[in-house]
């Protein structure tokens, strides 16, 4: 045990974890650089391409210290964005220290903040590292003093790194094992392990990763989870080493996996503990949380016979992703498809992209909503997070929507930007500090359903990208709900519906009818869009009717010209609904969610 | 390849009498890339700088060459632009004979010079009938100065009259004249006033385009910019059907789209450019010159739009083209569609059904008869077309039968 480490890696998103856990999988040769694919760790697609990481994945490094010996570094992977705040806590609840990776030009950021104060709350040990010193924007002694003043750490302990050219490597490697502690545990008490992910394999279902925290596991053991005392045989347990390494046992303090026949990721709890049937522990580890989505929205295939792929494809995606949640759902526009709960918008996306892209399923999604309660007249409380669902207003008494706590980390030249964008969100200032001279943090309690849109986008934008951003949620307060409905040629589209705030209804109803004349091709007739809460238009628009549409010349160079445009327009006709006689494309249904003009 | 349709069921003609036992005769169309100045509307292929005209014929001779006797026959030539007419008759007859020698050309081939009236004089013009020019189109474009001077032309309006004028002295029996309309601020009135003008002239044919802000252009940019405001679609929509409905009164019959050909009792001659129907019947064409399209045996391939990749290309003895692409039958569907509804004898359903081994109707139902059920289009024996109000809204038919 005492040649084990156990780590991750923090910061906050794009400071270069994934880079910097690439290099020190390359340092340790447990793959050939033939093989070697940039951010091995971020193996889906879509993380590599947007470059943040999604499934955290946990690697086994072997290490030759300095003082001769061979040490097992477990590095695990944390995913890094706010929507996974959960699962990066049970990661961080596997190990004994953690790097603190904070980019040399941008300093502190509200995420790299977040995680120390998770990271602290586990009482890890913390090797602050500056990365991306090769960058000439490069400030070290502005972000040591950050480290010093914002993170209360010691500056001289911090690394000086760059991921990208190599740099620095070593020194962390060998700090890993010089500064954090080996693990604790007793490998004869009873079984105690922490589950902090897990993944589908197609020929073995579910592979779960796990911290070992006292007591020792072998294939054939019975094992039991604590949250809902389901038992498995474990078939095989072993560590990563980028593909799975089979062990005969692993032991306390060790990090590893174990596939015991489990059929989908969903029948495992992120933060369960795992223990010998026959002999189990007496109590299960702290912190167990269910992932619980916030955010939900309703997914329809473009094309209505592609409903049963979209069956199979939500199937097979649930199979990795146990936070998703779904059930199916109806509209009249749009016909059958899915209510599915995400934790976050970031996540919502990530679904969304992975059935276009892995299933080849073109998408519409409903307007993202929260999960509101209504206390009706007779005492009864609803709780809703579809607008199909909303009953008739006048049996509610009031309604409460979620709020979260909000800190924001600028440049403090931005402080009137951000407290008009929050205060337009319903925001509520708690608090402000300077970390620095000149950096700022604000607090701020904002309704969830404010945040879910573009809250984000608009915070980068207003603060030329400087702007950072986390958020829990604290509590439910009153609010004042409406349905909004949009009605296109006096039909009314369930699937543009949304839940909102009374004081947004009228702007956002504005907004989204010039939106929508946008995004409806013209046709032959004339299309009225209008908003509408019950039977009151609160906003209109108009898309006129075509009075000519004919291209005057076509000659031999405009042959295929001409017919490239019909292919590129036949191709968006695949992602068009009917309403009544209009068309809507794919894009008016995203239109709604927009709350700005521009 | 290149399979030959059945003769035709209806009464309508088709482009030679032999069709039907040889094949289609290819046209032959000459990108010449010289303007004297740029039109800002314009976005065909053109330079300025007319230094490089000698090159640019030697590189055509070569061109031609390298497609020696490609397709059997040919009966139409056709010198597009630019401005054709900023070459010199000897070197138009340099390019014709450089033709002749390459291609075999039918006895009665149409041969057709498009003319600037800034760019000729009278004894040019009989030059050009000398060099082998049988047919001259002439962008007169306005009868009206302000409106030539709004689209930056290089001539006045009694200049292009004086150009038909002249190209009728010299004995051209076959004359087009261009033009544009639906230039901001112009009334059907005055736009038919024009067209009372032109018709006086009696050319043979008419090609009339609706201005278009084509993009990249300078006009687009003054669109942009505020500078110039297009006619509102109403207003052109307007003009666009009251142009078809008047000409067709006064003796010229619309065949396509923008083009009109001159009918007159006791005379059964077809005026309409037998050229340009080539793009629109699927008939092979050969384009040489900078940014000229070819189209043979379901292959269409474009050569180098740039006059100095053209000129380095052939000097290296290669080949200018720039991209080729093979139609599948979907899109040979697509554009047979588009190029059928183009034309008043509409999309031949027969030919189709040759084509493509597939019955129309099964294949674009019940979309056609929602269109017949709107008066957009309408079903003659063998035939399916656009109606006088469905011609206004081509684009969205076609977008509607091909989805």
């Amino acid at each position: 045990m005492k040649n084990i480490r156990n780590f991750s890696i923090i910061a906050h998103i794009d400071h270069g974890k994934s880079t910097l856990s690439d290099r020190m999988i390359q340092s340790s040769k447990i793959i050939s650089d033939r093989d070697f694919k940039d951010q091995i760790l971020d193996s889906m697609d879509i993380e590599r391409e947007r470059g943040i990481t999604i499934k955290s994945q946990t690697v086994c490094l072997p290490y030759k210290s300095k003082d001769g010996k061979t040490y097992d570094l477990n590095l695990i992977d944390t995913p890094g964005h706010v929507d996974f705040t959960y699962e990066v806590s049970r990661a961080l609840a596997s190990c004994e220290g953690a790097l603190l990776l904070i980019d040399a030009s941008q300093g502190v950021e509200a995420q790299t903040l977040a995680n120390l104060y998770l990271a602290l709350e586990h009482n890890l040990e913390i090797i602050p590292v500056i990365n991306k010193i090769d960058l000439p924007s490069a400030d070290i002694d502005r972000v040591k003093n950050q480290i010093e003043e914002d993170l209360g750490l010691d500056p001289e302990t911090a690394i000086l790194a760059s991921a990208k050219d190599g740099v620095g490597i070593d020194t962390i490697m060998e700090a890993v094992v010089r500064k954090l502690p080996p693990p604790v545990g007793d490998a004869d008490a009873p079984l105690k392990a922490l589950i902090f992910d897990s993944h589908y394999d197609p020929f073995r279902g579910t592979v779960v990763h796990f911290r070992i925290k006292d007591g020792t596991i072998r294939s054939g053991d019975r094992i039991r989870f604590m949250s809902n005392n389901a038992t498995y045989k474990v078939e095989e347990v072993g560590v990563f080493q980028i593909v799975r390494v089979p062990k005969k046992e692993l032991t306390a303090g060790e990090v590893g996996y174990m596939i015991a026949g489990i059929k989908t990721v969903s029948d495992t709890r992120c933060g369960d503990t795992v223990t010998h049937h026959r002999r189990p522990c007496d109590k299960a580890l702290s912190g167990f949380k269910e992932a619980k989505p916030v955010v939900f929205s309703s997914i329809y295939p473009v094309a209505s016979d592609a409903y049963e792929d979209l069956i199979v494809a939500m199937e097979k995606l649930k199979l990795n992703d146990a936070s998703l949640i779904y059930e199916k759902d109806s509209s009249a526009a749009l016909g059958f498809g899915f209510r599915c709960g995400f934790l976050g918008l970031l996540h919502l996306e990530v679904v969304q992209e992975r059935l276009e892209r892995e299933y080849d399923l073109s998408l519409i999604l409903t307007a993202p909503s929260v999960r509101y309660r209504l206390m009706m007249n007779d005492g009864e409380e609803r709780v809703i997070d579809n607008p199909a669902l909303y009953p008739d207003p006048t049996n509610i008494e009031y309604a409460m929507e979620p709020y979260i706590k909000a800190a924001i980390i600028i440049p403090d030249r931005y402080m009137g930007a951000v407290m008009k964008l929050c205060l337009e969100r319903r925001g509520i200032n708690k608090n402000y500090q300077y970390l620095t001279n000149k950096r700022l943090e604000m607090v701020f309690e904002l309704p969830l359903g404010e945040v879910i849109y573009d809250f984000y986008d608009r915070l980068k934008s207003i603060t030329q990208g400087y702007g950072s951003f986390d958020y829990e949620l604290i509590d439910y307060r009153r609010t004042d709900l409406v349905k909004l409905d949009f009605l296109i040629n006096g039909e009314r589209v369930d699937a543009l519906s949304m839940l909102i705030h009374r004081d947004n209804a009228v702007n956002r109803a504005r907004i989204a009818c010039d939106k929508l004349k946008e995004e409806i091709p013209r046709q032959m007739f004339k299309i009225a869009i209008q908003g509408a809460i019950g039977g009151n238009i609160i906003s209109r628009s108009t898309v006129s009717a075509f009075r000519k549409d004919v291209t005057a010349k076509c000659y031999g160079g405009d042959i295929s010209r001409k017919r490239k445009l019909l292919e590129k327009q036949k191709k968006g006709k695949k992602r068009m609904k009917m309403v009544g006689q209009v068309m809507l494309p794919q894009s008016a249904f995203l239109a709604v969610l927009k709350t700005d003009t521009d | 390849m290149e399979k030959e349709s059945p003769p035709p069921t209806g009464h309508l003609s088709r482009p030679s009498a032999e069709a039907s036992t040889f094949p289609t005769p290819a046209g032959l169309y000459i990108h010449v890339p010289f303007c004297r100045a740029k039109c800002p509307y314009c976005d065909f292929y053109s330079v300025t700088d007319r230094s490089l005209i000698p090159e640019y014929t030697a590189a055509l001779l070569a061109e031609l060459n390298m497609l020696r006797n490609r397709v059997p026959r040919a009966d139409t030539v056709y010198f597009g632009g630019g401005t054709p007419s900023v070459l010199f008759p000897l070197q138009v007859a340099q390019i014709l004979e450089g033709l002749h020698a390459c291609f075999s050309l039918t006895p009665d081939v149409e041969t057709t010079l498009e003319v600037n009236p800034g760019t000729v004089d009278k004894a040019a013009l009989a030059a050009y009938r000398e060099a082998g020019i049988s047919r001259l189109n002439i962008g007169l474009q306005s009868i009206d100065d302000q409106t030539l001077a709004f689209l930056g032309r290089i001539h006045t309006a009694k200049k292009g009259i004086d150009t038909y004028r002249w190209a009728r002295e010299v004995g051209f029996d076959n004359v087009g004249l261009d033009l544009i309309y639906g230039v901001p601020g112009q009334t059907r009135s005055r736009w038919e006033g024009e067209m009372a003008e032109v018709v006086q002239l009696a050319p043979d044919h008419l090609s009339c385009y609706t201005l278009t802000i084509e993009p990249g252009t300078p006009m687009a940019k003054k669109v942009e910019n505020g500078l110039v405001h297009p006619l509102e679609e109403q207003t052109a929509g307007e003009l666009f059907s009251a142009t078809a409905q008047y000409l067709n009164r006064r003796g010229y019959r619309q065949y396509e789209i923008s083009n009109f050909a001159r009918i007159a009792e006791g005379d059964t001659t077809d005026r309409r450019s037998r050229h340009n129907r080539k793009y629109w019947t699927f008939a092979p064409y050969l384009g040489f010159g900078p940014a000229a399209h070819s189209f043979l045996d379901n292959t269409r391939w474009w050569n180098h739009r740039s006059l100095d990749d053209y000129l380095a290309d052939l000097k290296a003895g290669k080949r200018p083209v720039a991209g080729t692409e093979m139609l599948t039958r979907e899109q040979q569907m697509m554009e047979f569609i588009y190029l059928g509804l183009r034309q008043t004898d509409g999309i031949d359903t027969v030919d189709f059904a040759s084509r493509f081994m597939a019955d129309f109707a099964d294949h674009f139902e019940p979309e056609v008869t929602r269109l017949l059920n709107e008066g957009l289009v309408e079903r003659l024996s063998g035939r399916v077309r656009l109606t006088t109000r469905g011609m206004r809204f081509l684009e969205h038919v076609v977008d509607r039968l091909l989805s």
